[in-house]
């Protein structure tokens, strides 16, 4: 039984009880899709087919039909990229670090959010194969044996550790989120009324029955997945931003890169969430489950990683200067005030002024602000990231090779490509899959709902044709 | 009883007795398909609506068969294996590229019987190292637009045979009427075609000889005429020369054989480190309107505007004259900046002076030749003993020639090489009555401008399919042979001419019977069979006979000549002046179809594929022009719409345009790129004049981007990157300017260097490396496209030059110098008015610490044990970060596929074109990255034959394409492994002097140094300059 202070908010309103969260969740589950998933489907298929198209050509035609050039080798694909494994790292972090610090509500989001992990770490990883000159041949990045004699991968390459960092960090999100869906998959199949979905969701069950023994080993298994995925928040983005801090190219070669891009995996993690969360509870009217109190908190998260990436912003700079290397100088020189200063000076507003208004209470409470910032906080990382690959590649050491980049259609294309697939993967999760733990909400219901009823189990409704009496009523046995 | 007779069956038609072959049995040929019953299925036509199943499904399988069809590529093996051809081994000829008075003796690589590579000939006196335009006309011999044969008015397909018979008809005919012949060439450098003209116009007496250069220096033979009596262009000694005064001459770039010049001139700017170094160079002027190569290399340089040059030579004259105690003249004086130092300097260095000038008026040359003459020139730095064959026209015989065309008085027409239409300011006029010539020919390779005017064109085949000979200074020959068979049925002009002639048409017999005659007997006696081998295998033949420079008494009436220029030239002017100029890649523009030359950047704007208006910062300011604004210039009612370049450096006031665009018959290369500046040019007093006077600028409102493959012009005061001094400085302490990274550490300062996490390699073989000397790099760009016909670099056209997508694996660096304070990071961005130019050639730097190495995924750029950084393309996935990793940005990636690929139709999506593809270098494909090798497989190929040999390879053996190619040395490749090789010793000597490693602060240690620009000028006191010393 988990203790809570009385000086806590609640986190779960009106008074729900165990009945009402399994059938206010499951409901999305069982029914027909609602006009507004179906709109809002087929417009994300409408742009995974033009990304689609915009992707098939970028590979048949090569990778000229991007801006790239001689001197800007990067730009909006490694961007894209560092962006989307950035907004996965929130998902790892409320899954497992908030687990572990037996933070209460993570229970109503962390499904989405872990599910939002899984999906852009796909998006993130069709950036390394779209940004490969022959992406066909992109298994050679794979330790494995093969033909080629005793050709083996460079392990001295950050691009490899990239690999092994995105694949570990891939399966271990996607078995900590399975896993964690079991005991609700359990609850659908339970009640299910459709052959089918008895039998697809009493396959991915993997046959859970509910014994205390099953609660405690899913306990435990809980538990050591945190575990092991603690240390991956911190390396992955860690291992990421070595793809630029071991380089030698100025404005990248920096040694605050591993903090600073975690920080700020995690600060565009949470905005992403809160896009996300706050269309879906409206949609799906979880406003009792996903309440302010939530929204509230992971603003508070928002300000202090936004904070601290402002913080890394302003040491940089200020390395540059006092560290008296002239490359690195100008490079930051050129930040500011350079080609570039538009991408510099929209990053420094997004990212380091917008999350200082939520030290207002009132707008941090306030949803269509929440909503307006966690945007801008998206807008100002990807721009971060376009900063530090551009305009640091654009002007480096050669003056005579200095450069400038500017997107074609395709590169906007292949990135509108990673919103459809992101965007058509989470609809088809939201509609399919439980979008709340029911297990993990009903755990800690009893402690954080704002109005408890009296009898907490309440009774679920009748569901099953030709039953008149409800399934199951705790109460009255 | 059984027949036991075999019994062979006509087909399994007959073994199964089908109804239809039993049918047509008796008919010994099958009824054809009627054309309704296959044709009208295939093309969908009066298909009936049950036929629509078998159409579409006919379709489908036809599309599905075309679809898995590979293509068929034959390779046909030797069946009987020609002599002295052996599968991948070279074969290496002696040849003379001769064009338009362009020289280079060189030496064919060939392949399998294909010219694949031209090399410079080392046993050439005259020639050095050879031109970016000597590399590129390589692939002029595999240009797929040439004419497959005669042609005859629209006609192609008429034969040899018949254009004889017609040809020698006409030309009876004309010659028994007393009508008149001309044939119209440019320079031509052979005797022996000289001499087949002159068979020619013995045969029809009626034949005059017509020559003109486009690029003129016809003033000059006028000019030494009047001053010597000898209508002849002397040769000069740029080596011999201290003070070294250019005007309006870009004798490093353009100006008659800018190689020779270079190399010369490039021995008097090298200097040595050690102790007995050199440590003195000449000090070179310069006046010129818009910055030429040679302005970009002078100590000194001022921007003059095209009306003032005459008075600049004149007032020069007045100043050295005075000390000197020439002949006074009445010229205007004009004060210009430098002038009076030059005049000083020149008289300082009396007997070791040159002075040249490029402009194209006899009086300016006049004065030219009286200076030279006081300084003491002739017979040290000037020759006019063994005169140069460089330029023969006349632009007078040419003007005659156009009026004698216009007035009908001339009844036949035989063109040698030259495209008149195009190339000559009255071309139009020509082009108008040219067609009424009763009769005409054309030799030219292509129905070019004039050529498709012309009744005939009989093609010539290009200079690597041809005998000839060369004569580029009196006493001096060379040999043309061929390299290749005869790719097309094209037949040699002199053979053509021969054969009309009625004499034997052999002209390779020919050419060896006037050698046996006219040059044999210049030679050492002996064997004319051997002497004949020997200079075929030589390539070149220096008479013995020829007399030694001696001095010339100027004998010219320097008072007309004064007279005449205080006429011409003005001190002071208002209006913009154009001025027209040659580009070092594309020249005249007769081989501007050409892409290897299209897109080698100009040396100074850096700028490809277009010509431009260069025009000074302060006159765009007055005129409102901005880079890209595509401006009209106007003058005389002739107009011209080009984009505008801002040129630091360039006079105000002046517009450049360069010659050798505009082309519209040439080819897909060259047609419709930049616009024709030759009908612009005026003639003074009958002389070809490229500084036509006054034009009108005005926008147009259009803009055009403009593919320059460097951008950004100044260094930002990156010492690491660019380091130069100054003569003074230099003898005083061969290390200074200098650059010598300096870490503070616990244990106190230390080397950049010192502080390492790497181990380093241990080279135990060999170690490759190269010196880069930045005071003989002139910036020409010979080795760019050296280095592109070596390694099957592709050409990426304008739009991927725009998008800063070149795959130049060597380009040259050109920084211009800023006022600016070195602190003011805005201010370094932009260059001086008139500033001091480097040339810096920048290639992979082959890091023994290399970034590129150590990112990619894949290992698939890795370290050699002998120092080179290679490139496995075949490992490459692509993902660039090497290219993004490397700080010097010489990695290229392959955005598309070049070759074979429509988007890019240049030379790698034809089959002819293809034929130029060295077959020792990988064609990359598609999403791979690419970058200089150090010519790899020259490598191995020498260390091979060494091995074969047991023994080392020795120093020279083996060099790469840029540093060959370049004519003053400035590349340096070898063994630093070898203690003998001379990159070891100019590395020891210049260890602890101006050796340096780009960015050594970051401690790549490249296998490459470079050697640090030094400038003749006087120390100014210049408060950036007194820092660094500090």
């Amino acid at each position: 039984m988990h203790v809570t202070s009385p000086v806590r908010e609640p986190l779960i309103q009106g008074g729900k009880t165990y009945a009402d969260v399994t059938e206010d969740i499951c409901r999305h589950v069982e029914g027909a899709p609602t006009k507004e998933w179906k709109i809002a489907f087929g417009i994300s298929l409408l742009v995974l087919a033009y990304g689609t198209v915009c992707l098939a050509w970028t590979w048949w035609e090569g990778l000229g039909v991007w801006g790239l050039n001689k001197t800007v080798g990067w730009a909006w694909d490694i961007t894209n990229f560092v962006w989307w494994v950035g907004i996965g790292h929130a998902g790892t972090l409320i899954s497992a670090i908030l687990l572990l610090f037996r933070q209460k509500w993570r229970t109503s989001i962390n499904r989405a959010a872990e599910a939002m992990t899984i999906f852009a770490v796909i998006c993130a990883a069709s950036f390394i194969l779209m940004h490969m000159g022959r992406p066909w041949m992109a298994y050679w990045a794979l330790p494995l044996p093969n033909a080629f004699g005793s050709l083996w991968v460079n392990f001295n390459s950050p691009l490899v550790w990239d690999v092994f960092a995105i694949s570990t960090y891939f399966s271990v999100s996607l078995v900590f989120w399975y896993i964690g869906l079991i005991p609700d998959l359990a609850t659908i199949r339970d009640r299910a009324t459709s052959k089918v979905s008895r039998f697809m969701y009493g396959t991915f069950a993997m046959g859970w029955d509910g014994s205390a023994k099953t609660w405690a080993r899913y306990e435990y298994i809980s538990l050591i997945l945190a575990g092991l995925s603690t240390p991956l928040v911190l390396s992955v983005h860690t291992i990421v931003s070595m793809d630029f801090a071991t380089s030698v190219i100025p404005g990248w070669h920096t040694t605050i890169f591993p903090p600073y891009f975690v920080a700020g995996a995690i600060f565009s993690g949470f905005a992403m969430v809160q896009n996300l969360m706050l269309i879906t509870r409206v949609v799906y009217k979880l406003e009792d489950y996903i309440t302010l109190e939530h929204i509230e908190t992971m603003n508070k998260v928002i300000t202090l990683t936004g904070s601290v990436v402002g913080v890394a912003y302003i040491t940089e700079f200020f390395i540059a200067w006092y560290g008296g290397v002239e490359y690195e100088y100008y490079a930051f020189f050129n930040r500011m005030t350079g080609p570039y200063w538009w991408a510099y000076w929209a990053m420094m507003t997004c990212n380091v002024i917008s999350p200082q208004l939520f030290w207002s209470r009132k707008l941090r409470r306030s949803i269509t602000f929440t909503f307006f910032i966690s945007i801008v906080v998206n807008i100002g990382m990807w721009f971060e990231r376009f900063v530090i690959i551009v305009t640091s590649l654009h002007r480096d050491y050669i003056p005579s090779s200095w450069a400038m980049f500017s997107p074609t259609r395709y590169d906007i294309g292949d990135y509108i490509f990673s919103f459809g697939l992101f965007f058509t993967l989470f609809l088809l999760f939201s509609k399919y899959l439980p979008v709340v733990n029911m297990a993990e909400v009903k755990a800690v219901l009893r402690s954080t709902s704002a109005q408890l009823p009296a009898k907490i189990a309440g009774v679920a409704k009748v569901r099953q044709r030709g039953t008149a009496e409800p399934a199951f009523d705790k109460d009255k046995e | 009883m059984e027949n036991t007779n075999k019994r062979y069956w006509r087909g399994l038609e007959e073994l199964r007795n089908d109804e239809k072959f039993v049918k047509d049995a008796a008919s010994e040929f099958a009824a054809e398909p009627t054309e309704s019953q296959y044709e009208s299925l295939i093309d969908g036509v009066g298909t009936h609506r049950r036929d629509f199943l078998k159409v579409l499904g006919f379709g489908m399988a036809a599309v599905s068969l075309a679809a898995c069809e590979a293509p068929v590529k034959k390779a046909i093996p030797y069946i009987n294996k020609p002599e002295g051809e052996f599968p991948t081994i070279a074969n290496w000829y002696a040849t003379t590229y001769a064009e338009n008075g362009d020289y280079a003796s060189i030496l064919v690589k060939t392949r399998e019987g294909r010219p694949v590579k031209i090399e410079p000939n080392s046993l050439s006196k005259i020639s050095a190292g050879t031109s970016a335009r000597a590399q590129a006309s390589l692939l002029g011999l595999y240009d797929n637009e040439k004419l497959r044969g005669p042609k005859k008015g629209e006609d192609t397909k008429v034969s040899w045979e018949t254009v004889d018979k017609e040809i020698t008809q006409q030309l009876t005919q004309i010659a028994g009427n007393g009508g008149a012949i001309r044939i119209l060439s440019q320079t031509i450098l052979s005797p022996s075609t000289k001499s087949v003209i002159a068979d020619f116009t013995s045969k029809y007496p009626t034949t005059t000889h017509v020559v003109y250069d486009a690029n003129s220096s016809s003033a000059i033979l006028k000019g030494n005429e009047i001053s010597f009596g000898k209508a002849v262009l002397p040769s000069y000694d740029f080596g011999k020369a201290k003070v070294i005064v250019g005007i309006e001459a870009d004798f490093l770039g353009t100006w008659i054989t800018p190689d020779t010049y270079s190399k010369q001139y490039g021995e008097t700017r090298a200097l040595g480190s050690g102790k007995d170094g050199k440590k003195e160079m000449s000090r070179h002027y310069q006046f010129e309107a818009g910055l030429s190569v040679t302005g970009s290399n002078a100590d000194y340089r001022s921007a003059i505007k095209p009306s003032q040059v005459g008075l600049v030579v004149g007032s020069l004259y007045k100043k050295v004259a005075a000390k000197l105690g020439g002949a006074s003249i009445s010229a205007p004086s004009i004060e210009i900046p430098n002038l009076d130092k030059a005049a000083n300097d020149l008289i300082a260095a009396k007997g070791q002076a040159l002075v040249v000038s490029g402009v194209n008026d006899p009086a300016v040359q006049v004065v030219v030749n009286a200076l030279n003459s006081l300084l003491g020139s002739y017979g040290t730095t000037i020759n006019l003993d063994k005169p140069a064959n460089y330029r023969q026209g006349s632009d007078i015989a040419m003007n005659q020639f156009i009026d004698d065309v216009k007035g009908g008085k001339i009844a036949g027409v035989i063109l040698l090489g030259a495209n008149p239409v195009y190339d000559h300011p009255r071309g139009s006029e020509l082009a108008a009555a040219l067609p009424k010539v009763q009769f005409s020919v054309s030799f030219n390779d292509r129905a070019d401008e004039t050529s498709s005017l012309m009744k005939y064109i009989c093609p010539a085949p290009h200079y690597l399919e041809s005998w000839n000979d060369a004569e580029p200074l009196a006493g001096s020959f060379s040999l043309v042979q061929p390299t290749i068979s005869h790719i097309f049925s094209t037949r040699q002009a002199q053979e053509s001419l021969l054969k009309w002639a009625g004499q034997p048409s052999d002209y390779h017999e020919y050419v060896k019977a006037y050698w046996r005659k006219n040059i044999f007997s210049l030679g050492a006696g002996g064997d004319f069979e051997a002497f004949w081998v020997k200079s075929l295998h030589d390539g070149v033949f220096d008479s013995n006979s020829t007399a030694i420079a001696s001095g010339a008494t100027f004998a010219g009436d320097i008072n007309a000549a004064s007279a005449s220029i205080a006429k011409t030239y003005k001190a002071a002017s208002t209006g913009i002046e154009l001025v027209l100029f040659e580009n070092v890649g594309i020249g005249n523009g007769a081989t501007a179809n050409n892409p290897w030359l299209q897109e080698l950047p100009e040396p100074v704007t850096k700028a490809c594929w277009d010509n431009h208006a260069c025009v000074s910062q302060k006159t765009a300011t007055d005129l409102g022009l901005a880079q890209g604004d595509v401006v009209k210039v106007e003058s005389k009612g002739k107009s011209v719409e080009v984009p505008v370049i801002i040129q630091p450096g360039q006079a105000n006031g002046t517009v450049s345009i360069a010659i050798g665009f505009g082309r519209e018959k040439a080819g897909k290369s060259a047609n419709g790129v930049g616009k024709n500046v030759y009908p612009f040019a005026t003639s003074i007093g009958g002389y070809l004049s490229f500084l036509p006077g006054e034009v009108v600028i005005s926008k147009t409102g259009d803009t055009r981007e403009i593919a320059q493959t460097q951008t950004h012009n100044t260094v930002m005061n990156r010492k690491s990157v660019l380091q130069e001094t100054v003569l003074s400085h230099f003898q005083k302490d061969p290390q200074a300017g200098r650059f010598i990274p300096k870490i503070p550490t616990s244990e106190g300062t230390v080397d950049a260097t010192d502080l390492t996490l790497w181990n380093g390699h241990k080279y135990k073989n060999h170690s490759w490396g190269m010196v880069i000397d930045l005071n003989t790099c002139f910036g020409c760009g010979a080795c760019v496209v050296s280095c592109q016909a070596e390694n099957n670099v592709p050409v990426v056209g304008r739009q991927e030059v725009i998008n800063s997508r070149e795959m130049h694996w060597i380009r040259i660096d050109r920084y211009y110098s800023s006022d600016a304070d070195v602190e003011d990071l805005r201010g370094l961005e932009i260059a001086s008015e008139n500033p001091e130019v480097t040339f810096q050639p920048m290639l992979c730097q082959h890091c023994n610490n290399a970034p590129c190495e150590t990112v990619c995924p894949v290992l698939a750029t890795t370290h050699s044990s002998e120092g080179l950084n290679q490139m496995t393309y075949n490992r490459c996935v692509g993902t660039r970060y090497c290219a993004n990793n490397c700080p010097y940005k010489v990695r290229r990636f392959n955005w598309f596929k070049y070759f074979d690929n429509d988007n890019f139709d240049y030379n790698f999506n034809n089959d002819l074109g293809k034929m130029v593809i060295n077959p020792d270098v990988t064609v990359r494909s598609r999403g791979v990255i690419e970058k200089c090798s150090m010519c790899v497989h020259r490598i191995q190929e020498a260390k091979l034959t060494a091995k074969k040999e047991r023994r080392r390879i020795v120093d020279g053996e083996v060099n790469v394409a840029c540093a060959s190619a370049c004519s003053t040395g400035a590349i340096t490749f070898g063994d630093m492994n070898d203690p003998e090789s001379r990159i070891s010793k100019i590395l020891e000597e210049e260890r602890e002097g101006r050796a340096f490693h780009m960015l050594e602060e970051i401690n790549v240690r490249p296998q490459l140094s470079y050697l640090t620009k030094v400038r003749n000028k006087d120390v100014t006191a210049k408060p950036a300059e007194a820092k660094e010393h500090a």
